[in-house]
This record gives structure tokens, sequence and C-alpha cells, in this order.
């Protein structure tokens, strides 16, 4: 399975969930999201479980990166 | 560390104080149905500033440096203060105009339509549906790939500045300062601007509303536009917390009075209640907040949050000196006119800031 990446830095609200949910509707499972800010990673962590995926972030430097995979 | 604000249980609970605390604040002077209202307080201070010369609606409100303090204290304590800006700044001052503009055509923003309604005013169920239907045009866009362009991260000292101007309002406020005679800072001797709580209960209240809102993400627009964009509900609850805790106040403190007619600050002309509204609301979801929400990321060091204020501030200005913005006698003779503009500059903005679709 491909990880397929999304790069939502910097972008405001709603727009790194749309690019979440917009993959997640075209069948992907397993996205790294990159984020650089708290609210963009509560907001993609409620959308993915909603979405039945479970998820996990880490800090990389000044970002998040949130894995997401089947639950 | 967990954030116990962002949970269901927390934005409800946020949304309660909200409801509670706008009901009170007008039980200790502030204008009826108008506890809080962030584009009200802030086409005040513009008035006070003498952006415009209405000389009843002319305060400088501490509710809304709170806001801002608030925020950026809890932002900072929570390690969240991270100033960013520079995504189309110029077009966010513009939309910023434009909220105002549509917000003062209605009289309020969505905080104030719910306090509206839950103070009896059967006019802000025009206001809300107009919002509501606002938000869904911006919804269309955002899934048509709307998006201003990514803001970046900004030196340090660049996110005080905001918070700083709160700060130096705040000192206008309570020295009371006179720049020339005649002249600003003007405070209303009648009309709302005279209105108001005691300057200490005012900047409390501004102060925990703005750092509970901060941690929990309170957004009246994001409210409805996740319920319509990704059924999320999550923000809604606290909004509906916010209208069944304001309106429980409101008849304990014998504040509701149910009707269309003859209400406070308002008037009955349900077409352009609605559309105005609808204007406000297209332009909170291109600008990604509520006038609320732009104050609180305003305090987080978010600058295009920040030009989104500002540009609703000079927007009083601009409602009040262009005869736009609506009186409780009814809406004002180029109202109709700034609302139609503002629709086509915000339609012309979401059909041309789009990214490429690649899912």
């Amino acid at each position: 399975m491909t990880i397929k990446r999304i790069d939502a830095r910097g972008l405001s609200c709603p727009q790194p969930v749309v690019l979440v949910d917009r993959a997640v509707a075209a069948g992907n499972t397993d996205l790294e999201i990159l984020v650089d800010n708290e609210v963009a990673r509560e907001n993609i962590t409620r959308l993915a479980t909603r979405r039945g995926l479970k998820t996990d972030a880490r800090q990389e430097g000044p970002d998040m990166v949130i894995r997401t995979a089947k639950a | 560390m967990k954030n116990i604000f962002s949970t269901r249980t927390g934005i409800i609970v946020v949304g309660a104080v909200i409801g509670i605390g706008a009901a009170l604040l007008q039980y200790f002077g502030n204008p009826p149905n108008m506890g809080i209202c962030v584009a009200c307080f802030e086409r005040d201070i513009a008035g006070a500033l003498g952006l415009h010369r209405a000389d009843v609606v002319q305060y400088l409100r501490p509710e809304i440096m709170g806001f801002v303090l608030g925020a950026f204290v809890a932002a900072f304590l929570a390690g969240e203060y991270k100033p960013r800006g520079g995504s189309a700044p110029l077009i966010r001052f513009f939309l910023g105009i434009f909220a105002m503009l549509g917000a003062l055509v209605f009289l309020g923003c969505p905080w104030r339509a719910l306090l509206r309604l839950a103070g009896g005013d059967g006019n802000a169920i025009l206001g809300l549906l107009g919002l509501i239907s606002g938000i869904f045009i911006g919804v269309q866009f955002l899934k048509h790939g709307y998006s201003l362009g990514r803001s970046y991260t900004q030196r340090k000292a660049s996110g005080w500045i905001f918070p700083a101007i709160m700060v130096g309002l705040l000192l206008f406020l309570v020295f009371q300062v006179t720049f020339t005679p005649g002249g600003p800072i003007f405070f209303s001797a009648k009309g709302p601007g005279s209105q108001h709580a005691p300057i200490f209960i005012s900047l409390i209240a501004g102060l925990v509303i703005g750092a509970l809102a901060q941690r929990s993400r309170f957004c009246t627009m994001g409210a409805f536009r996740d319920a319509i964009l990704i059924k999320d509900f999550h923000l809604i609850s606290g909004v509906a917390a916010l209208l069944v805790f304001a309106f429980a106040m409101n008849l304990i403190l014998g504040q509701f009075k149910p009707g269309f007619e003859g209400q406070p600050i308002a008037h009955t002309n349900h077409v352009w209640n609605f559309l105005g509204m609808a204007l406000a609301g297209l332009a909170f979801v291109m600008a990604g907040g509520c006038p609320g929400r732009q104050l609180f990321l305003s305090g987080e060091g978010d600058m295009d949050a920040a030009i989104f204020a500002l540009g609703m501030i000079v927007g009083a200005g601009i409602a009040h000196n262009f005869a736009t913005a609506s009186s409780p006698k009814g809406i004002a003779a180029f109202g109709p006119a700034a609302v139609i503009i503002g629709f086509i500059f915000c339609l012309i903005i979401g059909f041309t800031q789009r990214d490429k679709i690649t899912a």
C-alpha cells in the first residue's frame, strides 16, 4: 500500500480537513498529513476517526505528521 | 497534554459560559440583546476612534480587547502562540470590510443573532437563515478547491502587534483620553454606545471568554460549515449550548421579550436581514472564521486574522459614513447596494481563488 502524502501546512481552517476528506473519499486509507498547528491536528484526527481510520501523530521539527491507517 | 476544552463536553461548557456571560453582561449594563456582539462592539470601537461619527455607537468595548488578550495568554501558556501570516492579506481585509457591511445591515454578528433569538427577537431567525445560506454558498467554493493560499511562520515579535493595539485601546478607555477638544476618543452620551457594563466586569468577561474560546476553537460559522461540509456536529453543540443557556438566563433575568416589532436595536426588513447576514456568512467562510474566532486567532499570532479584524473595524467606519448601516428605523439608503457589491466581490474571489483538485 502506498502512502499518500498531504501537505496541509499553513492552510486555514477547514482546508486541511477538506484535503484529507477528499483523499479518504477517493479510497485512500494510508495517509501521511503534514500540519503546522494543533487545531489542524485535532480536526484531522476527529475526521479520520469518524471515517473509521486510526491515527497516530508525531512531532517533526516545527511541524506535526499525522499517519492514518485502517482501524 | 490533553486539551479538555476541545472535547465535546468542553465545547458545550464554553458555549454555555458565553451564553450565560452575555446575558449577565446585558444585565450589568450592555445594550439589550447585545451582551456580546463582536461586529457591534468593533463598530463602537471604530466610532470611539472617530472612524465614523454616528454619536450613538461610540465606545471602546473592553470585551473585544479581552477576547484578543485572553486568547493571547491562553495560546502562550499552551505553547500554541505562533506568529503566522501572508495568506492573501488584502483579500482578507476586504472580506472583513464586506462581512461588517453585511452584519450591519442585519445589525449583529452571528453571536448577536443567537443572542437576539435567545432574547425573543424573531427577526434573528431571518438573520440566522441568511447566515446558514451564506455559509452554504461558501462551502460549495470550499468543495471546489477554494483557498487563499498558505500562511507562513513569521518572526516572534510580529504576533505581538495586534495584542499591543488592544492594550493601547484599553489604556485609552481607562484614562478616557481626549486628543483634541471635541475630538476623539468619542464616548456616546446616549444610545447603545452609552450602555455598557462596568469596565472591570466587561474586561474580565472578555478575558475569560477569550481564553476559553482559544482552547475550545469555538466558532459559530465553523459550526454550521462543518455540519454542512462534513456532517461534523462538534462545534454546533457549542453554538446550541450558547443559545439554550442565554435563553434560560434571559428568562431568569426577565430579559426575554418575544416578538418581531419593536425589538431593541433591530429592524423588521426580512429580506435584508436575510441577505445582510448571508453576505456576512459567505465572507466568514472565505476568511476561515466568524468575527469572534478571528479575534481569538489574532491573539494566537495569526496576522491574517488580525487583518480581517481590522477590515471589519474599517468596514464599520464605511458603513456609517456611507449610509449602509441599518438602524432600528430600518435599512439605510445604500445598505442594499453595499450587500450587492459585497456579494459580487465574494463571488469573484470564490471563483478565482482556487487550487487544482487532485484526489
